[in-house]
């Protein structure tokens, strides 16, 4: 029989547009710390370690180098993963799997504050013969998909405009999140245009912080924790790197990366097996796409579902109580993060202001962002 | 970046310079934008304004009793935030070197137009823990003299040429 694993601890910084008083190394530390103790262990405990870096957001070539002292980890088994978080968490998650130990620990950061050249490190990304030459912004090729998905699935810029209301409002109760605000969709439709369709309030402003999260296999989860969050599925997937040959309409990433969890997870019916979900909305078309790509919504429903407040905290299948990317800030490699730290809060009984009555079961959905194709999925039970 | 002649001729393909310079390749040129602004944090943060003070600071841990430089918040080895800041002395001894005859792009230096090759070093600082120091190059020495455990002491920048970085310290000399 398969290993059971859960998450028995999480500490996070909270999620701030500017963090100057502290660096990387100290921002990392009180998020471990917080998982640690909420862990009930010390890092002598923990058998592996993965953490999450991509080298140009940090700005150092093989910054996985610099991860280990303030996760405790100096002198013990550890390797980063230059992805999402969720994949981070794969990593771990297989590690206990694997038998290499009862304890693993996954870390992600994000100093985005500290970039200054985002737009610049983006097109960087991108191929250097066929695309760059061209010299498009990272927010066209977000544009453009905003558009292909609109044409095929039939969501309008106001159904849009009402995902990026609705995680903003969310955020306003989240103490965690750095984005809340209370606007109307005129607001968002208004605002500046950036690639059209896609204006500013659609894009999610950049935000730091830390999530550090600890995973231990049934036997030891059971002695350390009250609550345990079981790990009962997980998937992953990229789709091809071209932009001239991906699919732009349906984030077939997210559907391949969904339905690789939900096979281990033995859900065949995910919205009415699952009871909310925290997926990438780093764009707010994304919500939209994930939800129908993820099969939590049919095609051309997650628009009039959004529209009709079927995914408000109130709602029937509640996406992003905590505020999403678009209420809590776009925290690049640490994006999946932030959703397994809420869909376990949640589940928990933590989640404040914003908890939802009656759950089991969350997904959290992550996605590496513009101009990639590659997510990961997590399924998460209490 | 131009790319030059020699860039050409370290590679093992058989493109010529001149391939390139005559554009009968596709050549991209790219100039990365990849600018930061690192929050330093209490600790790099202290360190920095002390140099610009000419001072060394460190700090230390309660428990493992180790004086720590470069300073830090927390303990990696105890788990646990660090103590005390000590100042600590701008002497040192030497634990390895290098005569480096390469610059950091890998340019040879003219040794034989008497260039004086590179002298990176790791300096032990009077007053902290064994193994804690500071990376920094050493000079005003025969490179062929210097030798594990040699005492040396920093040559700093004059205090308006200071800005609070490590090259605020010129250099390490050997002292008697
Ligand atoms: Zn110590």
């Amino acid at each position: 029989m398969t290993k059971r694993v859960a998450i028995v601890g999480i500490g996070t910084t909270g999620f701030r547009a500017t963090t100057p008083d502290v660096s990387y190394r100290e921002l990392t530390y009180e998020a471990a710390t917080k998982a640690y103790v909420d862990a009930g262990i010390e890092p002598k405990d923990v058998d592996s370690f993965v953490s999450t870096a991509e080298d140009f957001f940090e700005g150092y070539s093989i910054a996985d180098e610099y991860s280990p002292d303030q996760l405790g980890a100096v002198l013990k088994p550890i390797y980063t993963v230059p992805g999402d978080f969720i994949q981070s968490l794969a990593s771990a998650y297989m590690m206990i799997l694997s038998g290499i130990g009862d304890i693993s620990v996954v870390q992600g950061l994000s100093k985005a504050s500290n970039m200054l050249s985002l737009s610049e490190m983006t097109t960087f990304a991108m191929d250097p013969i066929y695309n760059r030459p061209l010299k498009e912004s990272p927010h066209a090729v977000a544009g453009m998909e905003m558009a292909r998905f609109m044409h095929e699935s039939g969501a309008t810029r106001e159904q849009c405009a009402k995902v990026v209301v609705k995680n903003k409002r969310n955020a306003l109760d989240n103490p965690l999140a750095g984005h809340g605000v209370l606007i109307d969709s005129d607001y968002v439709l208004n605002s500046e245009v950036i690639s059209f369709p896609l204006t500013q309030m659609d894009i999610s402003p950049h935000s730091d912080g830390a999530v550090v999260v600890v995973l231990a296999e049934e036997k030891t989860a059971k002695t350390l924790s009250d609550k345990p969050i079981w790990i009962r599925g997980i998937g992953w997937c990229s789709d091809t790197p071209g932009l001239e040959t991906r699919n732009w309409g349906e984030a077939i990433y997210a559907q391949m990366a969904a339905e690789m969890s939900y096979k281990m997870a033995g859900i065949r019916h995910p919205r009415s097996e699952i009871d909310f979900a925290e997926i990438n909305d780093e764009f707010s078309y994304k919500e939209l796409q994930h939800l129908e790509a993820m099969r939590i919504c049919r095609k051309k429903e997650a628009g009039p579902l959004t529209e009709t407040g079927g995914t408000e905290i109130t709602g029937e299948f509640p996406v992003n109580p905590s505020g999403g990317c678009l209420g809590v800030g776009n925290l690049y490699e640490l994006n999946g993060g932030h959703k397994v730290l809420e869909v376990v809060r949640q589940l928990r009984g933590e989640a404040g202001k914003n908890q939802l009555k009656d759950i089991t079961t969350g997904l959290a959905q992550g996605w590496r962002g513009v101009p990639t194709a590659t997510g990961a999925v997590a399924i998460l039970s209490n | 970046m131009e790319i030059t002649e020699k860039d050409v001729a370290h590679t093992t393909s058989k493109l010529r310079f001149d391939d390139i310079k005559k554009g009968k390749v596709l050549s991209v040129k790219w100039e990365p934008k990849l600018n930061y602004a690192w929050d330093n944090g209490p600790a790099l943060g202290r360190y920095l304004a002390e140099l610009k003070n000419g001072r060394i600071i460190a700090k230390k841990c309660d428990k493992c009793h180790r004086t720590m430089l470069p300073p830090r918040m927390f303990c990696e080895l105890c788990w646990r935030p660090t103590g005390r800041w000590v100042y600590v002395r701008d002497t040192g001894i030497v634990n390895t070197w290098v005569v480096s005859y390469v610059d950091w792009k890998a340019g040879r230096l003219n040794i034989e137009g008497g260039v004086r090759p590179f002298t990176p070093a790791i300096i032990e600082i009077d007053g902290t823990s064994k193994g804690m120091g500071i990376l920094h190059l050493l000079d005003e020495v025969d490179p062929w003299k210097i030798s594990r455990g040699m005492k040396v002491k920093a040559v700093w920048k004059p205090v308006k040429e200071r800005i609070g970085a490590i090259t605020d310290i010129k250099y390490f000399k050997p002292v008697k």
